[in-house]
Formats: C-alpha cells, sequence, structure tokens
C-alpha cells in the first residue's frame, strides 16, 4: 500500500506527459479546434463604436472574413497589431475585431492609440462570443471561408513568418475557391 | 570564423559532459577516486568551452555579424550596445545557449567548492548534472543551432522586439535561469542520494545553500519581470495571470516550500522523502516552464518558437528527466529510512502545513493554466481561465498560510505549546485587530478584504518582531544580555525573519494596489488641468525627440501636489522603425505611499491627447517586500554552517542506510 503511494507522483506524471504529447501531435500553437471546417457559430454582439453596427455570423458570408479576438490589456495583441495594420493597408480583405473581455472605454482608447485595421467590432465584455467560439486567449485569429465556414484558427499572436508561410497562403487557396 | 569557433566549443562541451556522466557514474560505482577526478575536471572544462561558444555569440551580436541567422533575426546595427548584447538571449536559440551556461556553471561550482561532500555523493550530482547537460546541449546542436550563417549576409537586421529593449528586460532572463536551472543543483542531489539511497541531515545541509541561492534568484527574476511589466507595458498593472508568468510561479511556490521542507530534514531527520520528492518536482516545475514557453503550446509575449520539432525534442527530456527521477523515486524511496515523529503542533507540523498550502496552491495554479487546454484536446469544450479563477483559489489558500506563518517559527521541534506562542503573539493580535478596525472603517469601498490583507501583514511582521523578541529574551533578560543575544542570532535565523518581514511588506503592497488603485482617462487640451486625490496635474504640450533606433512622442506635465513642490513628469511614445512597433514608456513618479503614473494614448490632432492618470497606492512595497525576501536568501546563504563542513548536531544527525 505504502509502495502504491511513492508511484503516485510517476503515474500523474505520465498521464500528463501522455496529454502534452497528445497537444504536440495535434500542431502546437494551432489548439486543435473541434470547430473546423464546421459553420461558424452563431453570435449577434453589439457594437464596440458606440451607434455602430454590431456582427452576426451572417456578416461572414459571400466573402473571406478574418476574425481576429484582441483586448487591451494583452500585450501579445499589441505585439500582433501592426501585422493587422499592414493587412489592412495594403489588402481588402476585412478584418473583423472582438474586443474580448476589456473595458469598452479602454479597448477603444487602445485602437485609437494604436490604429484600429477592423472593418468592424464587436464588443465582448462577459466573453459570451468567447464561449461560442471556444476563445482560449487572445489574441485568437480565425478565417471565415465564403460559406461562413471556420478554416483556421490560431491561438496567440500572428508574427510575419507565420502569415506569409500559412495563412496567407490559406487565404488565397481559399479565395480561388467557389 | 569565431562563430565557427563557438559553434566547435559547443560540441566540444557536449562530448565533455558525456565525459564527466561516464566517469561521475562510473567513478561512484567502482569507488575510483582518479575517475571521480576527472569527472570533477570535465565538469569544469564543460563551463568553460561553454562559456566561450556562448561568448562567441555574443561578439557575433556586438559586431551585428547579420551573415549569422540569430543575429540577423534578432538584431540591428542601430540598436544601442546593451540590447545588442541582451539580443543574445532574447531568442529561442540564444536563450537556451544562455540555459545551458548556467546548468554547467552550476555543475562547475559543485564541482570546484564542493569538496565537504563525500566523494562518491559529489561524482553522482556531477553525473545527473551532465545529463542534464548531455540533454540540452543536443536540443540545442541538433533543433537550434545559434551559429547556423546565412549566405549572402543581408545588410542589416530585423531588430529586436521593441517591448524587450529595456534594461529591466536586459537583466530579467539571466537571473530567472540561475533561478530556474540553480534547482537542478537540488535535482541532482535527490537522484544521487536516490541512487545511493541513504539521506540525511548533512545531505540536507549541502542541499541547502543551492536552494537558498536558486530561491533567491528565483524571485528576484520573477520580480524583475513583474516591475517590467509595471512601468513598460502601460496597463498599470504587476501581475497577469499569464501562463509564463504562471509558468515561473509553479516553480517558485514548490521551491519555497522545499525550502522549507529541507529545514526539517536538516534538523530533525525528518520528512525526508517528501523533501526528495519535492526537490524532484521543483526541478521538473523548472524544466516545465522552459518548456511551456518554448513549446508553443502556450503562447504568450513571452513565446519565441512555435516549432513542432523542438516541442517533441523538449517533451522527450522532460519525460526521461522527470519520468526518470519519479521512477527513480517510486522504486527507490519506499526505501528510505522513516524519519522521527512528531506531534501536529510543533515547528515540523508548521512546515507541514506550509508545505500542503504551497503545494496545493501550485497545483491550483498548474490545473488553472492547462485546463483550458486539456478540456480541448479531450471533449473540444472550451473555457477560459482568467484572474478570477486564481484570485479565488490562489488568496484563501495564501491567507491562512501567512497566518499560520506568524505562529509557526514560535513553536518548539517535535512538540510545540500552541497556546503559549498564541499568548506571546497577544500584543501583536492586539495591534493587527486595531489596524484592521481602523483601515475597515477608514477606507470606504471594498474596505473590509483590503482591511483583511493588511491585517495579515501586520499580523506576521508582528509574529516575525514576537519571535526575535523570543529568541534574544526580550524583557526577560536584562538588556545587555539581550544584546550580546541578538549580536548572536545566527545568520540564517535573520534570513528566515528577513524573508518572512519582507512577505508581510509585499502583502501590505499588493493589497494597497488592488484594493485603492484610482485611475482616470482624460483628453487633455495644452495648458489644461486636472486633478487626482491630491494632485493637481497640467498638461504642457508634446515634443518630438529622437532616440537612438526610436522617434519618441513626449508629452509634459507639471504637477502639483496639496502640500508638496511642484515637480515635472514626461510620458512618452516610442516607434520602432525597424519593426513599425510603438511602445509606451509611462512617467512615473515614485513615492512610498504612492506612485503617480502617467500614460499618454493619442493626438486627435488638435493640441488635444488622451492621458491616462493612475494613482497606484503602495506598489512600491511589492518590490520592496520582494526584495527583502531576497536579501532574507542570500543572508541565509552566507550562515556559518555552510561554510564549514562540519555538521553541528553529529549526534542526532547520523547517517541512515537503507534498510
Amino acid at each position: 500500500m505504502r509502495q502504491l503511494l511513492f508511484l503516485l507522483p510517476l503515474s500523474t506524471f505520465i498521464l500528463l506527459a501522455a496529454y502534452f504529447g497528445l497537444g504536440l501531435t495535434k500542431d502546437p500553437g494551432l489548439i486543435p479546434s473541434a470547430l473546423i471546417g464546421k459553420p461558424a457559430p452563431t453570435f449577434d454582439l453589439p457594437s464596440l463604436m458606440p451607434g455602430e453596427e454590431g456582427i452576426t455570423e451572417r456578416d461572414f458570408k459571400g466573402k473571406i472574413s478574418i476574425v481576429n479576438v484582441f483586448a487591451s490589456w494583452c500585450v501579445p495583441c499589441l505585439a500582433e497589431h501592426p501585422i493587422w495594420m499592414q493587412i489592412h493597408n495594403k489588402t481588402s480583405i476585412p478584418i473583423y475585431g472582438v474586443a474580448w473581455k476589456d473595458k469598452r472605454e479602454s479597448a477603444i482608447h487602445w485602437l485609437e492609440k494604436h490604429g484600429n485595421p477592423y472593418i468592424r467590432i464587436g464588443y465582448d465584455p462577459l466573453n459570451v462570443f468567447g464561449i461560442e467560439w471556444g476563445v482560449y486567449g487572445a489574441p485568437e485569429t480565425y478565417i471565415v471561408d465564403k460559406k461562413g465556414r471556420i478554416r483556421f484558427k490560431h491561438v496567440g499572436p500572428i508574427f510575419p513568418r507565420l502569415w506569409q508561410s500559412q495563412i496567407f497562403p490559406l487565404v488565397e487557396k481559399i479565395q480561388a475557391e467557389k | 570564423m569565431i562563430v565557427e569557433l563557438g559553434h566547435f566549443t559547443l560540441i566540444l562541451a557536449f562530448v565533455f559532459s558525456i565525459t564527466q556522466a561516464a566517469f561521475g557514474f562510473a567513478g561512484a560505482t567502482a569507488q575510483r577516486i582518479d575517475w571521480i577526478n576527472a569527472a570533477k575536471i570535465a565538469a569544469q572544462v564543460q563551463f568553460l568551452f561553454t562559456t566561450l561558444a556562448f561568448a562567441a555569440l555574443t561578439y557575433a551580436y556586438v559586431i551585428s555579424d547579420f551573415s549569422v541567422r540569430n543575429v540577423f533575426e534578432n538584431s540591428h546595427t542601430l540598436k544601442p550596445l546593451i540590447y545588442k548584447i541582451s539580443g543574445v538571449w532574447g531568442n529561442h536559440e540564444g536563450s537556451m545557449l544562455l540555459w545551458v551556461l548556467v546548468l554547467a556553471l552550476f555543475g562547475a561550482a559543485v564541482a570546484r567548492f564542493g569538496d565537504n561532500l563525500p566523494s562518491t555523493l559529489r561524482a553522482r550530482v556531477l553525473g545527473v548534472q551532465a545529463l542534464i547537460g548531455i540533454a540540452f546541449l543536443a536540443f540545442i546542436l541538433a533543433t537550434s543551432n545559434p551559429f547556423e550563417r546565412i549566405i549572402p549576409a543581408p545588410v542589416d537586421g530585423q531588430g529586436l522586439n521593441p517591448l524587450l529593449q529595456d534594461p529591466g528586460l536586459a537583466l530579467h532572463p539571466p537571473i530567472l535561469y540561475v533561478g530556474y536551472v540553480g534547482f537542478s543543483v537540488a535535482f541532482s542531489f535527490a537522484i544521487a542520494a536516490l541512487i545511493e539511497g541513504n539521506i540525511d541531515a548533512s545531505w540536507a545541509r549541502w542541499v541547502r545553500p543551492w536552494t537558498l541561492l536558486a530561491w533567491s534568484f528565483l524571485t528576484g527574476g520573477i520580480a524583475l519581470g513583474s516591475w517590467w511589466a509595471y512601468y513598460e507595458l502601460g496597463w498599470g498593472g504587476w501581475w497577469y495571470w499569464d501562463p509564463v508568468e504562471n509558468a515561473s510561479l509553479m516553480p517558485w511556490l514548490i521551491g519555497t516550500a522545499l525550502l522549507h521542507s529541507s529545514i526539517v530534514v536538516e534538523k530533525r531527520d525528518s520528512l525526508k522523502s517528501w523533501t526528495i520528492l519535492l526537490s524532484i518536482l521543483t526541478f521538473a516545475l523548472s524544466l516545465i516552464g522552459t518548456f511551456l514557453v518554448r513549446s508553443g503550446v502556450l503562447t504568450s509575449v513571452h513565446t519565441f518558437a512555435t516549432d513542432p520539432d523542438r516541442g517533441v525534442f523538449i517533451l522527450g527530456i522532460l519525460c526521461l528527466a522527470i519520468g526518470g527521477g519519479l521512477a527513480l523515486y517510486a522504486w527507490r524511496a519506499p526505501y528510505l529510512k522513516g524519519g522521527k515523529l512528531f506531534q501536529p503542533i510543533s515547528r515540523e507540523g508548521g512546515v507541514l502545513l506550509n508545505n500542503l498550502l504551497l503545494t496545493t496552491a501550485a497545483a491550483t495554479v498548474f490545473l488553472g493554466t492547462i485546463y483550458p487546454l486539456v478540456l480541448e484536446v479531450f471533449n473540444g469544450s472550451k473555457i477560459s481561465v482568467g484572474p478570477p479563477y486564481f484570485n479565488a483559489t490562489f488568496v484563501p489558500l495564501m491567507a491562512p498560510l501567512v497566518a499560520a506563518l506568524a505562529v509557526g517559527p514560535l513553536l518548539g521541534w517535535k512538540r510545540g505549546d500552541i497556546a503559549g506562542a498564541l499568548s506571546r503573539l497577544k500584543a501583536t493580535a492586539l495591534t493587527a485587530i486595531t489596524v484592521f478596525i481602523f483601515v475597515a472603517w477608514t477606507a470606504g469601498q471594498n474596505s473590509v478584504w483590503a482591511a483583511l490583507g493588511i491585517f495579515l501583514a501586520v499580523w506576521l511582521a508582528g509574529g516575525v518582531i514576537t519571535e526575535l523578541a523570543k529568541k534574544i529574551g526580550l524583557g526577560q533578560r536584562s538588556s545587555t544580555e539581550s544584546w550580546r543575544r541578538l549580536m548572536r542570532v545566527p545568520r540564517s535565523s535573520w534570513g528566515m525573519s528577513l524573508a518572512h518581514f519582507g512577505l508581510a511588506v509585499f502583502i501590505i503592497g499588493a493589497t494597497g494596489l488592488s484594493f485603492w488603485k484610482e485611475e482616470k482617462i482624460i483628453l487633455m487640451q495644452t495648458s489644461e488641468t486636472t486633478e487626482i486625490a491630491n494632485y493637481k496635474i497640467t498638461f504642457n504640450g508634446v515634443r518630438d525627440q529622437k532616440g537612438p533606433n526610436y522617434i519618441a512622442r513626449q508629452a509634459i506635465f507639471t504637477v502639483q501636489h496639496k502640500d508638496k513642490e511642484k515637480f515635472n513628469m514626461t510620458a512618452e511614445k516610442r516607434r520602432y522603425p525597424v519593426s513599425q512597433q510603438e511602445t509606451t514608456e509611462a512617467g512615473i513618479k515614485n513615492g512610498w505611499l504612492e506612485d503617480l503614473y502617467i500614460v499618454i494614448g493619442t493626438n486627435d490632432g488638435k493640441n488635444g491627447q488622451t492621458v491616462r492618470i493612475y494613482l497606484m497606492p503602495l506598489v512600491s512595497w511589492i518590490w520592496m517586500g520582494v526584495l527583502i525576501m531576497v536579501l532574507g536568501g542570500l543572508f541565509s546563504l552566507t550562515d556559518r554552517r555552510f561554510r564549514i563542513g562540519i555538521p553541528e548536531r553529529r549526534k542526532i544527525a547520523g547517517p541512515s542506510p537503507v534498510e
């Protein structure tokens, strides 16, 4: 019996290692999401900007869209912010923002300060969108195709290398689809 | 040429770590002193070669040799020299090299300064250290070679993330790594003791200085990171429960538990297999800290690499080190001779309570950090865990810990007198309750919780003073006798008092900032004045300033406190053209009781300026408290009994061989 007690740490560790192994084979960074290939979950968010139109999943139909979850308190969001500004300035792909678990004023100030790359911004202080879409943490990025299906999910900041090597080719591929 | 030499010396370091492991284990088994000496020399040579490799990479950074891919990707000619140097470890490859360098440093230190250790134990410790070194050197050489060239060499580099260009963050990784990697020594001692099947009081005394050193640096490293977040991120916070912060907090919690349980092994020859387990776990969590940060399983601003090959490699190392260690533990620990028994109410009992609460706290942090990922892998459901979870689970575990902390050191070993201890704390209790009522009465919103925090801090500080007073017989003996005793209080005991007192100071700071922070966000026109608490703040306009590799927009403010002199403050936004990024340099006026903290936002084009002003009460107490804790650790490290090899309590501390 006493012997079994000493086995406890080892067995706990084996379980954890198995889990991490599973996580890694499913590609780190891209946290495996049950949503890939499925229609975007329904939601209806009010706009962050007073008086403007909010977002629902119906907005994504008929064109490729990027959905980016951000928050003013989130440092990695700031780190990836320049790339959204570039995409906004250089391409016509619409980027929808979701201000997640944030204070309205803080998020607005943050955008004023660093620039606003978003075509529209939903406001999700209570994690309603977050629960529906399975947001693990900010920043998080989704690509939704013309039929409104989620095709890509990335947890964590997007850096130029990742954009060029993975995301942009995928965007081009989706754009070529009928 | 120098870069190739660096690569070559790194390979040599790898070869010597194999030599060190082979001679260490073989020498200990065969009891051959010449082999053991060979392992000692190998450890020092390995350190020398790792240092040379590190120096070569640093050299490439200093001269901006962009034909080296690592330098190209992380440096820039315009960067100030200090950030060229800190750029060496501001990326995945370089930081792994730093990790190995610190590991080799500790190995060499055990080889060089461990003369009071039994030679077979030292040989095995060196052997285990070398095994860890082999694994990580192989990792670097196979997957993360920092010396890789690019041909043709680009003209200029891509620059270092501007957020990382900061003096606080330049020092943060090396200090943190000394902490993380320092626990490898405790791990190696634990493994060596399991192999030898022998752990006793002298073992604890040998491990303790290394644990203290690692603990002090880890504490300092975490605080430095938190301080950086406070003044650089511009959000007026100091702890975000970010996965990477949690990754450093977990080894700290278990390491703190280890620090305390090893005292029980040393003084009372008890809690032995538990202490071994904590040694293994502390280093395991240090490794997981490295792993979480590097592999991309968890992402955050700290994450450098998302490369599955590396992740799998590190996972392999982790499985070998932790799995191997725990398997050895499961196999050998049951045969370790049981320790001495003690009553639940005793100093040992206090330490055990401390250990239970600290490990539980570490477990809750661990769960909160990985639970969302676990859930998603298993059934695809999603949740997110944020500060509310940690505040709801972590704080309630720390409160009883602090409450008990005042009492524990007043209890005797083996069987404590709880009534006696509590009666000594009468004055402390009275003071703390008075303060509680005062704070709850005067401080408006959230005052009961805030008052509780301050109450705990006063209670703990009072406990520390009471314990010191008891030790020197204050009030019971003549004042000259008390003075004489005060002078003879051992340094380790001073260390304990300092560390506990520092915790009290820290709690006051954390409580004050959590409950009494004030903030104001407004749009200010030039020469407009606004008020926050007792301050009148006038905005004098903005000016542009050119830094070495950035352009700053600087806003100038004149601040008038109700009953102090006027002073100026500036807050900046810096734009780094190379990476198109902006950073915030908050204007901070430090004070003993409060910091005034100003951050600027956008300019609306009509002289209007968004300004965020925070009043941060007691925030400097946070860093002050941690600094006192670190000093306590370092002071304890200079204790006489660590410098001389002769155990003080031979009679109790006899060896306890395997049954």
